[in-house]
């Protein structure tokens, strides 16, 4: 029988510190990131129009751009697109042109002069007020999940533990922007849909860990919260291989072969399933242990089991 | 114990899988080529019309499979795309204007499967290929009509009652009605407020003024209204264009989506749906002198506006009837064969125009377009500023009391009056509307992610059923089965589900979803393994495992469906198409790996006395 499982349990713990000064680092990394190198938003928040032509042969990106300047449009951005046949072109919010039109304009504009059969593959038009909107309904929207999320799993545990699994998200989507960041990579609304994938995953990892934990707590009889958070970690450690495993194979399918459209949205999925998988593990727990949680907190109240009764009785 | 499982907990289980295999099947048929011939304008396909069709391709040896008359629509299918773009284009031509012709993909399921309700899989512009928009309605514009309405209200009520007044205009967001005496004030006062319950009045009767405001609640009607209006008219313009299964829908508050699938020639489509053109009746204003207004002194109740060819005339302030009463205007000729415009209202356009008409016949009636052309102006909020352009394009007499139907003639050539009826017939909207977003896929792109999406899907599959298998073995082809049926849930479901729609994003969902189902078995088997270490008996540990492991996936996966329920509610495009088939995955995965997966295991190995077990 082959196992991930490992005999001994491992003292997760007691390696806490360092796990927190290196999350710690991370997120500073991100937030320094964030606030000098922004995030390359994509399309759907910054408005402007995509276009997306298929070339019969190699396309020359230079001979486009003189194209596109000797044309009235300078300030495009050309670029391969997946292949060498496949470019993107695309252009800001401009005054001047009535913007729903462009597409049409550009699309002509490149037939009449590269001599080449293009294949109109895509063209995508954003106004600019629907980018504000959009940005603040993805805010708004990554929001009411984590208050939900708090909601419930205080509801459902115990309250040190709701900090810990919405620190242990606050952490994964911070991270995983912070790649975006540095990456300079696309960031539209697949990759906001990632992102509160990445939520949803990484708080399922959470829970499982924060579950088992909650058990044991109240199963074992010996042992301090420390103890008892490692033997629950290694018990869990094996599931949280496994389950990180076969998300991470389907994922890598998605980013090896699921084409240039999905390809920000794997990204960001891929290195999530990482962080999620790590701060299940290390920002969950600890959080929630340096907040203090004890045995008492997870023990029913009312212990309603036969002869609880009867011990007070007992000489 | 030799952990039983319940009967009758096995039966739902084949039930339902069997259930979804049934509403999964459409979409192994495919899809045929078909043309749909609908009508336009409130006419509807019938036998006759069906005979025409039949008539038609026989007569040009067009071979079709199948032609059906459903709803006022009639729909053929074709064995190739080649008779059915020909059938397209010798339709097109003989049927007439009051049909369009549509392209048309209609799915191959077999009648009895079609007739429980089975049909595949919608798919989603991005796979299918097509045009979308956005469309804003401009409220602000709204508002300022239904002001200007009430103005002209005002004064209508107060000249009818025989109340004098110095002047009603807008003020602002209210309307401010000067008196000259306090008796005529109060008298206004009690008619207005009878009259206009939703609306707010606060008199001052040292300053001899009324002022009326909109309460929220009025304030939020003419808004809806607007929104309303407007999707019935985008609903007709859409219709004009001819397109197979167009889709258009309100969103939030002030926005319109609109899918037309396969268009391609989206240049022609924003220029249908961009017509904001709306028509007004006026009088004209026959006792006013036209060479003073041309030097600049209109009269206080009059405009000047100019036709076509640049002559001017003055008309009356007060709009006899906006273009939003018209339900229908077609071109003809009259008894004189001069060319004439039929135009039908709605009733309350109706008594408007016969109030209007009783006392001018023999007046001239201008008839008005106008139009909002958005600048590049914008305003300080970043709306577009728009440009109302108003143009006079005929002057009829009045010849009788007009009613609910009443004709226009004078408009010139025949051509001239049928794109009169064309203009009257596209309708008005209430309010200017841009287009916001857009997004076009070519149809080879489409075709393209559909290819790559099932190959990640079927990838993915696979890895992950090879690590199951040679992790868990036996028990990993449990859970293997357990995600095969798990897929086959997820695509019967979206088959079912007549507002779910499959998205790129909306399979990598899938792919998501295949990834992270597996999780609840592993949880599970782990349990199981965990049981047998400590020294349970087998079925014990099958038991124990189940049980114990079942709060856990149940917590885990419900704050993910929480997460997956938030994106749907206020996601858009793309992650509203993920956000569906996450739901539905992280539901039906639940259900197949605890469920469906006990009631496997307990068939194989429940009930006997094992030794070992392969996990």
């Amino acid at each position: 029988m082959f196992s991930f499982r490992l005999k001994e349990t491992v003292a997760f713990m007691s390696y806490r510190k360092y796990a927190m000064i290196f999350s710690a680092l991370l997120m500073l990394a991100a937030v320094a990131s964030l606030a000098t190198n922004k995030l390359n938003f994509g399309l759907d928040f910054t408005g402007g129009t995509l276009i997306e032509v298929g070339f019969e042969q190699a396309a020359d990106l230079e001979t486009l751009r003189g194209v596109m300047t000797s044309n009235g449009y300078p300030e495009a951005k050309i670029q391969f697109y997946g292949s060498s046949r496949d470019v993107v072109i695309r252009l800001g919010l401009r005054d001047d042109v009535k913007a729903e039109m462009l597409g049409n304009q550009v699309l002509d504009i490149l037939q009449e002069n590269t001599g080449q059969n293009i294949d109109m593959r895509r063209i995508e038009f954003v106004g600019a007020s629907v980018g504000d909107e959009l940005a603040e309904q993805g805010g708004l929207a990554m929001l009411t999940a984590l208050i939900c999320i708090l909601v419930y799993v205080a509801f459902r545990f115990e309250w040190r533990f709701a900090i810990g699994s919405v620190a242990a998200l606050f952490h994964d989507v911070l991270l995983t922007l912070g790649l975006f960041s540095v990456l300079g990579l696309e960031f539209d609304l697949t990759v906001l849909a990632a992102i509160l994938a990445v939520i949803g995953y990484s708080l399922n990892d959470t829970i499982v860990v924060s579950d088992r934990i909650r058990e044991n707590f109240r199963k074992l009889r010996t042992g301090t919260a420390e103890e008892i958070i490692n033997i629950s970690l290694t018990q869990t450690l094996s599931r949280t291989f496994i389950t990180s495993l076969t998300t991470l194979l389907v994922l890598a399918a998605l980013f090896f072969w699921g084409g240039a459209l999905i390809h920000g949205f794997a990204t960001a999925l891929l290195f999530g399933v990482f962080v999620g998988t790590y701060s299940s593990i290390y920002v969950a727990s600890s959080v929630a242990l340096t907040l203090g949680i004890s045995k008492e907190d997870l023990i029913p109240e009312v212990i309603e089991k036969e002869g609880a009764d009867q011990e007070e009785m007992m000489p | 114990m030799l952990n039983k499982y319940p009967l009758w907990k096995t039966l739902m289980v084949a039930f339902i899988v069997a259930l979804g295999a049934l509403y999964a099947t459409p979409n192994l048929y495919g899809e045929a080529p078909a043309v749909q011939v609908s009508g336009l304008r409130g006419v509807e396909a019938d036998a006759a019309t069906l005979d025409q069709v039949k008539a038609q391709l026989e007569q040009n040896n067009i071979a079709y499979d199948n032609i059906a008359l459903d709803k006022g629509q009639i729909l053929t299918r074709f064995k190739d795309t080649e008779s059915q773009l020909k059938a397209r284009d010798i339709l097109d031509d003989h049927l007439g204007k009051q049909y369009s012709v549509a392209l048309n993909l209609t799915p191959n399921t077999p009648d009895w499967l079609a007739s429980i309700g089975g049909a595949p899989m919608k798919l989603g512009l991005d796979l299918s290929g097509g045009v979308s928009f956005l469309m804003e309605v401009n409220m602000k514009e709204a508002m300022a009509k239904a002001k200007a309405g009430l103005v002209g209200e005002f004064r209508n009520d107060l000249r009818n009652e025989k109340i004098r007044y110095r002047s009603v205009k807008e003020d602002g967001d209210n309307i401010v009605v000067i008196f000259r005496k306090v008796e005529d004030l109060q008298a206004a006062e009690s008619l207005l407020e009878k009259r206009y319950r939703d609306l707010v009045l606060t008199t001052d009767e040292d300053e001899l003024l009324i002022k009326a405001s909109m309460t929220e609640q009025k304030q939020k009607e003419i808004r809806e209204y607007a929104l309303q209006q407007n999707i019935t008219i985008i609903r007709n313009r859409v219709n004009e264009l001819g397109v197979a299964e167009p889709l258009v829908q309100r969103q939030g508050k002030k926005h319109i989506v609109i899918e037309l699938p396969g268009v391609q020639d989206t240049a022609k489509a924003k220029e249908i749906l961009n017509a904001t053109a709306t028509i007004e009746f006026r009088l004209v204003d026959t006792e006013g002198d036209l060479t003073s207004a041309l030097n600049g002194r209109v009269p206080a109740s009059s405009i000047l506006l100019t036709d076509r060819d640049g002559k001017p005339s003055l008309l009356k302030k007060r709009i006899m009837l906006t273009g939003d009463h018209i339900t229908d205007a077609k071109s003809g000729f009259d008894e004189y064969s001069r060319p004439q415009v039929n135009i039908s209202l709605d009733s309350a356009g109706g008594s408007k125009m016969s109030n209007g008409t009783k006392n001018n016949i023999g007046k001239p009636m201008a008839t008005v377009f106008i139009e909002y052309k958005a600048t590049d102006k914008k305003d300080a909020e970043g709306n577009i500023i728009f440009e109302k352009v108003e143009e006079i394009i005929s002057i009829a007499t009045i010849q009788a009391r007009l009613g609910k139907t009443f004709r226009i003639t004078g408009a010139g050539s025949q051509a001239e009056a049928h794109n009169l009826a064309l203009l009257l017939r596209a309708g008005a909207l209430i309010a200017p509307i841009t287009i916001v977003e857009e997004r076009t896929v070519g149809p080879t792109l489409g075709a393209e992610n559909v290819q790559l999406g099932f190959k990640a899907i079927m990838l993915g599959f696979a890895f992950v059923f090879a690590f199951m298998m040679f992790y868990y073995r036996a028990f990993g082809v449990v859970a293997n089965l357990a995600l095969g049926a798990n897929l086959v849930l997820i695509v019967g479901v979206m088959s079912m589900i007549p507002g779910a729609t499959l998205t790129l994003p909306g399979m990598a969902g899938i792919v998501l979803t295949v990834g992270m189902a597996v999780d609840a078995n592993v949880l599970i088997f782990e349990r199981i393994r965990e049981e047998i270490r400590e020294g349970k008996s087998i079925q014990q540990a099958i038991h124990q495992g189940y049980e114990a492991a079942f709060s856990t996936i149940i917590d885990a996966n419900i704050t993910t469906l929480i997460a997956a329920l938030i994106l749907f509610a206020v996601g858009t495009g793309p992650v509203k198409g993920f956000a569906v088939t996450l739901s539905i995955g992280i539901i039906t995965s639940m259900f197949t790996s605890v469920v469906a997966s006990r009631a496997v295991v307990n068939a194989v190995w429940g009930g006997k006395r094992l030794e070992k077990l392969s996990i």
